[in-house]
């Protein structure tokens, strides 16, 4: 535990015209935890992870975060070499489909090796090392580093992004259903993947998703979002297992136990 | 007699089905209660009369809507009920740990990983914990073949056992037990209420549900009677 927040979301909002698709939502997240945001489609939480990152820009509130090379910085306000410094070095994020993240015709080796250029690395043969080791965590035979993505499978493809957004050793993950488009038997693996090299690496995590089971086996706590607001946080267990608003009620009881 | 490790005062619970009309089923009013280091309190009364949320209230899992649920960690006594979850968590690390009556299969992760994992938590090394974990999954004779797999094809008896040595691998100064044999042949039974025994022994203040009358005579050191609310207005 450490004494402050790595990242302090106080009443944000970004609207799309008269829609309210993120409404004043306040949260913390805090170094080495892993916070899921679920609700169903259109509850906003892709939205605010995308205004987090930077990608659209919130009309109201801040998002204050600890940077190690800037210190504490607010993001709204923040220009865009600065913001762009820190989504190279200091932040990843994984995209629910793996062609968003990857460049499809560089080779597996190259879509690392990029985002470690693109982070200040220079020498070529300590690059394609680390793609080596990446591409072995993420359980990627290393004899692919040569191939293109595109002949991968998705559950690969996917495996890939994460290497590509972990090599560079990231204090700040935002994930946006990053099992959303697999097979149930992929998840598995992929799951297992992210829970071990969270763990490992003590990596802060903002995950959404609209699969409970995923926000239970990755997050300490959960938020429960709908229509742009957060209806319920707590820990995860408390707020899976025992729900107190009716929408969260109504998540909970939606989910088929296998 | 020393501090106590568990002081519940006037606790109140109830559950609103929001998707059924908003009924509400209180399971809990004005239910104080301490339990002391180095005293094994069971739970009894008929089902419905709210010892599993109790159990799972003491635990945080539960939210209470009324009432303290205080526990002493580090010495420190905190109310569970009011505590933001950073410090629940905290305190489910070093002080309260919960034996379930099932095994939270995860998928891949090997039984004796499942197992270290409240050690490796703690903070000790993979390897310390990994050997403490063999030694728990010894002591409950899971075949050694067993401790490499992922539990998710694992009898019933044998997942409770993996559940048991994670439950009790570390040295919790307060224990919530749901249940503990009631997967598990006499054998299997006999070593969990000797890991129950140990931990009372050693200090721990532990709190059970254990249905078996033998069971809860052997391990019990005294009992607490809850009734339905309906029947005890």
């Amino acid at each position: 535990m450490t004494d402050a927040p790595l990242l302090s979301v106080h009443d944000l909002s970004v609207r799309f015209g008269a829609l309210a698709a993120v409404d004043g939502v306040s949260f913390d997240l805090w170094p080495g935890e892993v916070l899921a945001i679920v609700g169903e489609s259109g509850s906003g939480k892709t939205t605010l992870l995308r205004a987090i990152h930077g990608f659209l820009r919130p009309t109201a509130g801040s998002i204050r975060y600890r940077s190690d090379r800037f210190g504490e910085v607010e993001l709204t306000v923040l220009d865009e070499p600065r913001r762009r410094l820190l989504a190279r070095t200091e932040w990843g994020f994984v995209h629910q489909n793996p062609r968003d993240g990857l460049r499809l015709s560089h080779s597996a080796g190259a879509n690392v090796g990029e985002r470690l250029m693109a982070a200040g690395a220079r020498h070529w043969g300590n690059i394609r090392a680390q793609a080596l080791v990446w591409l072995d965590r993420v359980e990627i035979d290393q004899a692919r580093i040569d191939d293109l993505p595109r002949t991968f499978s998705g559950g690969m493809q996917q495996r890939l992004q994460i290497a590509r957004v972990l090599v560079i050793n990231p204090r700040l993950v935002l994930m946006d259903e990053p099992t959303g488009g697999l097979d149930v038997s992929v998840q598995a693996r992929l799951l297992d993947l992210i829970r071990r090299l969270v763990a490992e690496l003590g990596l802060s995590v903002i995950v959404v998703t609209h699969d409970l089971g995923v926000a239970r086996l990755l997050a300490q706590r959960i938020l429960v979002m709908q229509r742009g607001r957060v209806v319920e946080a707590g820990l995860t267990d408390q707020v899976l297992d025992d729900p107190q608003h009716p929408y969260s009620q109504l998540l909970v009881s939606s989910v088929l136990a296998a | 007699m020393s501090d106590p490790a568990i002081v519940v005062e006037g606790l109140a619970k109830t559950f609103t089905l929001h998707l059924q009309g908003g009924v509400r089923l209180p399971v809990l009013r004005d239910l104080s209660l301490a339990v002391f280091p180095g005293e094994c309190l069971a739970l009894v009364g008929p089902s419905g009369a709210g010892k599993s949320t109790l159990l799972r209230a003491l635990y945080g899992t539960y939210l209470p809507h009324g009432g303290r649920i205080l526990v002493r960690h580090h010495g420190e006594l905190i109310d569970i009920a009011s505590a933001d979850p950073r410090r629940i968590l905290a305190i489910r690390r070093d002080t309260v740990g919960y034996v379930s009556q099932f095994l939270r299969v995860i998928p891949r992760v090997p039984a004796r990983a499942i197992v270290a994992e409240p050690l490796v938590h703690r903070g000790e090394s993979e390897q310390a914990a990994l050997r403490a974990a063999d030694a728990m999954l010894a002591r409950l004779n899971l075949p050694e073949r067993l401790w490499h797999l992922p539990p998710a094809t694992f009898s019933g008896g044998e997942q409770q056992r993996v559940n048991l040595a994670r439950g009790f691998i570390a040295p919790y100064p307060i224990m919530l037990i749901d249940e503990p044999t009631a997967s598990l042949d006499a054998v299997n039974a006999d070593i969990a209420l000797s890991f129950i025994e140990e931990a009372r022994v050693r200090g721990a203040a532990i709190v059970g549900i254990f249905h078996d009358p033998a069971v809860r005579r052997r391990v019990a050191t005294r009992e607490f009677a809850l009734a339905p609310l309906a029947e005890a207005a």
